[in-house]
């Protein structure tokens, strides 16, 4: 997937003689990944214990609609009305979670309710109108930079994060009985992410700085990461999709887990509506349509099965990333609307394919 | 059927078996499970296509090839199995006529397939509306729908498969008169069984299948039911068993009146057993295919699908246990009967699967700690032998008698205090069978109690302290090592209760 993310971008690059590696557009690039990016990072785990959410589009628009309207209507400032987004985003993931995990009803169906109704409910309460935001640090959410400084301390501290993850496993490695790395694979695993932070903050630094929505997903996905790869709940998800029947019968309890991850799923959806609804200055009532199949597809290009065991919070933002690479790519040629679409659509099911027949030969 | 013989990959299911049947019989085939009896009739039926099998298969004296199930309906004849083979979304004359609707062009004359359903039907004498929707009737009527199929083939040879395991007496005598009727109409029927009331009630012959071989051919009249049954299990014992020398203490698991009914038909499943178990005990269930042995272990563990009734004592005290994780909170582990389908998670590491039932004990309050379940694991993994490169293989890719002791691994890593096996060396080569019976008592002398379900008579008798019988949901014999001979097991997993 890495590779072919990188085979990706030269081959824009090329295309779009340099254009689309100059500082500005990556920056956009990365920006744009990110409301994707926490949507897939949350969705990965409900698809992990085998269910889908399809209302994630209409779930975003209806909270960023309702923190602007508290703003608007109510007068609430900043934090109170990302709050009641927030909120929105929680109440409502949980009752499709109940719904499909104490109610039986299949997710697929109970989130194809949501999306229809949840965009009923966001025209509604605006009237049809867009409103845009009132409280101005409202916007600096998805527009704003981080000072050069920041970055460059945020740098810093990937980079040695990354150093201590490596010789910590190493640790771990020799302690199990496994065969330790040696030198030399030990300074790859070092220097190759390493590099790729320095670049990465580097090229967002040369245009304005690392960008607010980017810090977001970027804690998102090391948060999503951490819990799913270093708790047991996390391990309970892939037992629950991997083999529901074997997990009931070792103890865990599949209802409650389905249920959290729904919850945690509105929750990043809420997240992902504030960052959409400041970069975009407004709230609107169609705000979303369609962003729960980029957040689908982001997951299974990134590796993750829809029949439940398989994926990863870090694969399915290396899916954002690729698909927010496909578009941004495609618009710098001025490649029509339509034809992106199409071929979005194919690159998706030929990703997966190759992913299948990969997994046949094994 | 003559000399057939047949082998699956590590085993010789069928050995020079010869079998016939004549016109207007009804001849029983009788058995334990694994003797070959499903085999044999599946050679008969075209599942095994000719020529995967040895010998030679005769319809009026001339002999068959077939190569397809299709092949061998147009010969005449029509097999009933255990698993059925409807679709229960649509009606009992959709299922009756299912690819063989009459019609012409590919449009289907309705009112024909229904009139000739209700002919069929009445002409067997059941009362089931063609109209009916074949998954609203009980499993019994489900059963009667399968066999009308199987007679609007215009079959001359029915076979059946356990055919009254599912049905009510009311519906058994209802088969038993369609059977007797088409006896008198000249059709022979195979009717394999192991009820032996039924058999000995209903056949003109009986043919005991043991191991893959023919043991004899009699009529009915000439048997009794303990001469069937001898030569059901008589068999010099190959197996060696580890000599056991552990001691048994206090009560550590006792179910008082433990009733299940199946969800849909209420059936009982399980009916009024009682029984208790001591450490350093194994305990082993012996009976036959739907004895109610599988779901006696499910009530103990709170997994049995179905309403249940019925008190369990752990360590004297009542506990209620209504989920998995009530049971294992009180020191009891299940291994079930099917491995991949409920024991592991095929797609992760052998390490993954063996600390997901732990999980609680060898992790932090959220976090997991990878160390931590490797020493745990590791010298379970390794007393156990499971035969793999680390223990970061994935499940899916090991030998089945490695997969069985990763989830054994799994449950002895919770440290239960009971440990519940159905079918612990189903599918299992013999090397990694005898690793499992030596892990079995030496789990027992070191105090665990152990409850063992098996289909292998001898396993059950080689292991066990003591042997408890079910037949039908019903105890029908209780039994210490030394009262429990073949014999005597088999007589109470057929139904007929110890004579004192």
């Amino acid at each position: 997937m890495v590779l072919a993310l990188i085979a990706v971008w030269i081959i824009f690059t090329a295309v779009t003689d340099g254009i689309f590696f100059t500082p500005r557009n990556f920056s956009n690039l990365i920006r744009q990944t990110a409301v994707t990016g926490i949507l897939a990072a949350g969705m990965v785990m409900v698809i992990i214990t085998g269910q889908i959410d399809l209302s994630v589009g209409s779930l975003l628009g209806l909270s960023g609609m309702t923190a602007v309207l508290a703003q608007t209507f109510l007068h609430w400032g900043l934090g109170p009305s990302l709050l009641a987004g927030l909120l929105v985003g929680l109440v409502i993931g949980a009752f499709q979670g109940w719904l499909t995990a104490y109610g039986q009803i299949p997710s697929f169906i109970v989130t194809l309710g949501g999306l229809l109704a949840w965009r009923g409910a966001a025209k509604g309460i605006s009237g049809g109108n867009t409103y845009p935001i009132g409280v101005a640090s409202f916007k600096s959410i998805g527009q704003a930079y981080l000072g050069p400084g920041v970055g460059w301390g945020l740098m810093a501290i990937g980079v040695v994060g990354t150093v201590w993850l490596v010789l910590s496993r190493n640790r771990a490695r020799r302690k199990h009985g496994l065969e330790p790395w040696g030198a030399g694979s030990i300074a790859l695993r070092i220097v190759l992410p390493a590099v790729l932070i320095v670049v990465f903050v580097a090229a967002l630094n040369a245009y304005a700085g690392v960008p607010v929505p980017v810090l977001i997903l970027v804690l998102i996905a090391l948060l999503g990461t951490f819990v799913t790869e270093n708790t047991r709940f996390g391990r309970y998800l892939y037992a629950i999709g991997g083999n529901p029947e074997a997990a009931r019968l070792s103890g865990i309890n599949l209802r409650s887990h389905v249920l959290m991850t729904f919850c945690i799923l509105g929750v990043l959806a809420g997240i992902a509506g504030a960052i959409y609804t400041a970069r975009v200055g407004s709230a609107g009532p169609d705000a979303g349509t369609l962003l729960e199949l980029d957040a689908i597809a982001a997951c299974v290009i990134g590796g993750a099965s829809l029949m439940g065991g398989r994926g990863t919070v870090f694969g399915a933002c290396l899916g954002a990333l690729f698909m927010a690479s496909l578009d941004n790519g495609m618009s710098l040629k001025n490649v029509p609307d339509f034809i992106q679409d199409i071929v979005k659509g194919g690159i998706l099911v030929t990703a997966v394919g190759l992913d299948i027949l990969g997994r046949k030969k094994d | 059927m003559r000399a057939i013989g047949k082998s699956f990959p590590g085993v010789r299911a069928l050995d020079g078996v010869s079998f016939d049947l004549f016109a207007g019989e009804i001849h029983a085939l009788v058995g334990e499970n694994g003797a070959g009896k499903s085999t044999l009739m599946k050679i008969l039926g075209g599942v095994y296509p000719y020529p995967s099998y040895d010998g030679d298969v005769q319809i009026a004296g001339l002999t068959k090839r077939f190569r397809t199930v299709r092949e061998s309906e147009h010969a005449g004849i029509a097999i009933v199995f255990q698993e059925l083979s409807l679709v229960p979304e649509l009606t009992v004359g959709e299922n009756i006529f299912l690819g063989r609707e009459p019609g012409r062009l590919g449009v289907v004359d309705w009112n024909g397939l229904y009139a000739q359903s209700a002919a069929l039907l009445h002409e067997l004498n059941l009362d089931i509306s063609p109209h009916a929707q074949v998954g609203k009737l009980g499993t019994g009527r489900q059963q009667l729908v399968e066999i009308a199929k199987a007679l609007s083939q215009n079959a001359q040879i029915l076979v059946l498969d356990e055919p009254t395991a599912a049905l009510t007496d009311a519906e058994a005598e209802s088969l038993f008169a369609v059977l007797e009727q088409l006896r008198s109409r000249g059709i022979g029927t195979i009717y394999i069984s192991h009820r032996l009331e039924e058999v000995f009630r209903l056949s003109n012959r009986i043919t005991v299948l043991r191991d893959g071989r023919t043991i004899g051919t009699n009529p009915a009249s000439e048997l009794s039911q303990s001469q069937v049954i001898a030569r059901m299990v008589g068999r010099e014992v190959s197996q060696i068993f580890p000599a056991t020398k552990h001691q048994v203490g206090e009560v550590v698991l006792e179910a008082r009146h433990l009733h299940a009914e199946e969800p849909i038909t209420g059936k009982h499943v399980v009916n009024d057993v009682s029984f208790s178990v001591r450490q350093g005990e194994v305990l082993g269930i012996a009976g036959l295919m739907g004895a109610g042995r599988t779901e006696t272990l499910q009530c103990l563990f709170g997994a049995f699908p179905g309403r249940t009734r019925g008190e369990i004592f752990v360590g004297g005290k009542k506990v209620p246990i209504s989920r998995p994780a009530d049971a294992m909170a009180h020191g009891i582990g299940f291994v079930t009967e099917d491995r991949k389908r409920s024991g592991l998670v095929l797609d992760q590491t052998i390490l993954r699967n063996m600390t997901l039932a732990a999980l609680p004990k060898l992790s932090g309050r959220f976090t997991t700690n990878e160390s931590r379940e490797m020493e745990a694991a590791r010298p379970v993994a390794e007393s156990l032998r499971v035969k793999a490169s680390s223990l970061y293989t994935l499940a899916g890719t090991l030998s089945g008698g490695n997969q069985q002791k990763v989830v054994l691994g799994k449950w002895l890593l919770n440290t239960p205090k009971v440990l519940l096996l159905d079918e612990p060396t189903r599918g299992i080569d013999v090397g990694a069978k005898q690793e499992i019976y030596t892990t079995i008592a030496k789990l027992a002398e070191s105090g665990m109690a152990v409850i063992l379900v098996s289909s292998e008579l001898p396993e059950v008798l080689g292991l066990s302290d003591r042997v408890l019988v079910l037949h039908e949901g019903i105890q029908t014999g209780e039994f210490t090592r030394e009262q429990a001979t073949p014999e005597a097991v088999m007589a109470a997993a057929t139904g007929q209760v110890a004579h004192a």
